[in-house]
């Protein structure tokens, strides 16, 4: 099987996490704030999956499974917490919702 | 004996705490018992005392209660020494003090202070006696200090005037000075002789210390502030006329008879250390003929009554310093005895004129109170005519003449200093009956309120009697020949060694005209008013107004240690220190301030903080 590389697999999870971190930064939306999170999260699981791969480990998908259920239980808090956020303050623009301040 | 000795000491301190925590529950009675039947039992036992030791003089009672504390070999005692000496001052402290205390109970029958007061008394003789019977130069530091702060509580006993209440503080301060003097020379002693027993110091000075070694000079010098300060002598008697603002009979009691005696005391009691430094000896009389003459021209300005008394006593021991300096001891302490009485008297009499008139202490508002107290006229004119030293039949005339006549004759004197004294005389007498012509003839000019009654008139009588016969234990060589005082006080004392010829016929007859010519002199001035005495006073108002403020030393103290110590006391108001401190602490909070700005609440910010601090710390780590 034509095996991807190392350093193009990396380049792909590099290129991902990038699009998952400018979309944390430029998003307003919370939720797409939380979208973009969970695809920094995969780019970091598909940096594992390669990296185990590379070395014929598995520890490399068992990381991902970590992270698929870490993703998971930070998306249901993180929805839980928007939902009363957006109960709260009416809005979910986080450009607004800058009351924590010193 | 022993027993005597302890309960003389022990019942004024009695009194002094039965009044302190119990005065309040004491009717005025109970109160005024306490404390004169404290005092005047103390009299009682130095009384017996007294005849103890006329009988035997040479040996000396002693009473050792414990050890106070013992450190390293250092172990000064609570011990009581009496011998011709000290019985000489514990018979004036007590039996004088017995009868201002009595004069007290009617005096200030009206304040509401009652037993304060006389708590403040029977400290003050307490502390006194422990003074002059220490055994050892610790125990006396200790009475020391505590007829200074009973000196300080008394002074401003009406602490409801800030004026009595600054006096009451410069008293304090001003003698702190001369104390701190003498705790150093206390310190010297006991770094070369390891103990501050008197009686083994005065044995063992001479031995260690030959005469004008510079050590002994030093001491001796210390000790001198010590008693300066206390005596209220030149350079440091500016509190003794502030001292004024206390009640009349504390006047009488601490700033006439006793306390400032007690630099006159220490000198005489420390007699062996003083001789092995002749320059202090000679110190001594310098300070105390100038001190005189200051103080009796100062007296002559004064308009208030206690002012010209307490002139007069700054100059009166100021005859005791000059005494003391000559060698004349029995002489110094001769005049201390009758000055105590005489000056006692005055002061009560005064206080009597001044409680007549409701509080009015200028004698140029009093005139004329002649034949309305005509009890308080004679026994102050008897006092004053003591103080004068008019001739013959005043104790002040035998006791001021034994000066006269040691300053001229003893082997320190010198025709100078005698020629001091002489002039001393002269302005003591035109100042005296300057304040009897003022206060007692001419016109009257204030109402009298108040006649004394028994309580005041009997201490009056008796100091007054004793203002006359007082001077008759001790009469010149020349005629009575009766020297019953001065060998008493010998037993203790070193004698003096006279020099020269016999004149003492022609210097007494100078001196009883020079007391006779200064009251003829204010006869002139202040009864007749002749147009001189006017004129005088009229072209010299300065002259008048430095005199009346006593030369103005305040005035020079003033600008020379209180101004600048305020000044920087005020520079120095925010402590310098306290700038680093405060620095760091403004340091901390300006960073704090900048930082919490970045604080903005907006997450896309903190997000993009923390993307382009991860990819500055990746390329610094990867092109290190």
């Amino acid at each position: 099987m034509d095996s991807i590389s190392m350093e193009t697999g990396f380049i792909i999870a590099g290129i991902l996490f990038t699009l998952g971190l400018t979309g944390v930064m430029i998003r307003r939306n919370l939720i797409f704030v939380l979208m973009s999170i969970e695809i920094m999260l995969n780019a970091a699981g598909l940096a594992f999956v390669f990296a185990g791969s590379f070395w014929n480990q598995a520890d490399g998908q068992v990381m991902f499974i970590f992270i698929l259920a870490v993703a998971a239980a930070e998306v249901s808090v993180g929805l839980a917490l928007i939902i009363l956020i957006f109960q709260k303050f009416k809005t979910l623009d986080i450009d607004q919702l800058s009351k924590m301040k010193g | 004996m022993q027993i005597f000795i302890e309960l003389i000491v022990l019942l004024p301190f009695l009194g002094f705490l039965i009044l302190s925590f119990f005065g309040k529950y004491l009717g005025k009675k109970a109160i005024s018992a306490t404390a004169v039947g404290s005092v005047g039992l103390s009299a009682l036992f130095t009384i017996i005392l007294g005849v103890k030791l006329l009988n035997e003089p040479d040996t000396a009672l002693f009473a050792s209660l414990w050890t106070w504390f013992d450190i390293a070999g250092f172990n000064p005692q609570i011990a009581f020494y009496v011998d011709s000496l000290s019985v000489v001052f514990v018979f004036v402290i007590t039996f004088v003090g017995f009868l201002i205390h009595l004069y007290s109970a009617e005096f200030m029958v009206d304040d509401d202070g009652y037993a304060r007061f006389f708590a403040y008394m029977n400290l003050f003789v307490g502390s006194m006696l422990i003074l002059v019977l220490a055994d050892n130069l610790l125990l006396l530091y200790l009475g020391w200090e505590g007829v200074g702060l009973s000196s300080f509580l008394l002074i401003g006993f009406w602490y409801k005037e800030p004026e009595n209440a600054a006096a009451a503080r410069k008293a304090f301060i001003v003698t702190r000075v001369g104390d701190t003097a003498m705790a150093i020379g206390l310190f010297m002693l006991v770094y070369h002789f390891n103990t501050l027993d008197i009686q083994v110091l005065l044995n063992n000075i001479p031995g260690q210390w030959e005469v004008d070694n510079p050590l002994a000079t030093a001491t001796a010098l210390l000790l001198l502030g010590g008693a300066v300060g206390k005596s209220a002598q030149l350079p440091l008697q500016t509190w003794l006329p502030d001292a004024m603002a206390g009640p009349s009979p504390v006047s009488a009691l601490i700033h006439a008879a006793t306390m400032v005696t007690a630099g006159v005391y220490l000198i005489a009691r420390m007699n062996v250390l003083f001789i092995q430094s002749p320059v202090t000896m000679t110190v001594i009389s310098i300070i105390g003929a100038t001190t005189l003459l200051v103080a009796g021209l100062s007296a002559l300005a004064q308009y208030d009554i206690k002012k010209v008394l307490a002139y007069s006593t700054i100059s009166q021991i100021g005859y005791m310093f000059l005494a003391l300096g000559v060698g004349a001891w029995s002489a110094a302490i001769f005049h201390f005895m009758i000055h105590a009485f005489f000056k006692a008297l005055l002061f009560l009499g005064a206080g009597a004129i001044i409680m007549a008139l409701h509080h009015e202490h200028n004698m140029f508002k009093m005139g004329g109170l002649r034949k309305k107290l005509p009890l308080t006229f004679w026994t102050f004119l008897i006092g004053s005519a003591s103080l004068a030293a008019l001739p013959l039949i005043t104790a002040g005339f035998y006791s001021k003449d034994q000066i006269l006549w040691y300053v001229w004759a003893g082997e320190h004197g010198s025709t100078w200093l005698w020629l001091a004294a002489l002039t001393g005389a002269l302005i003591t007498a035109i100042y005296t009956f300057r304040m009897i012509f003022i206060t007692f003839y001419g016109e009257q000019k204030t109402v009298v309120h108040q006649k004394p009654g028994a309580l005041i008139k009997i201490p009056l009588i008796v100091l007054a009697v004793l203002s006359l016969l007082g001077g008759f234990i001790d009469l010149p060589h020349n005629f009575g020949n009766f020297d019953l005082f001065s060998r008493f006080v010998t037993y203790t004392l070193p004698g003096i060694e006279i020099e020269g010829e016999n004149l003492e016929w022609i210097l007494q007859t100078i001196s009883a005209g020079v007391a006779l010519f200064g009251v003829y002199l204010a006869y002139l001035f202040y009864l007749k008013k002749i147009p001189m005495y006017n004129n005088i006073s009229a072209k010299l108002p300065g002259l008048k107004k430095f005199l009346l403020l006593g030369w103005n030393f305040d005035g020079l103290y003033n600008r020379i240690f209180v101004v600048p110590i305020f000044t920087m006391a005020r520079i120095n108001k925010r402590d310098f220190i306290d700038y680093i401190y405060t620095g760091i602490a403004n340091l901390g909070l300006f960073f704090n301030s900048v930082l919490s700005k970045t604080q903005t609440g907006n997450v896309r910010w903190y997000i993009m903080g923390i993307t382009f601090g991860a990819i500055a710390l990746i390329t610094i780590m990867f092109t290190l």
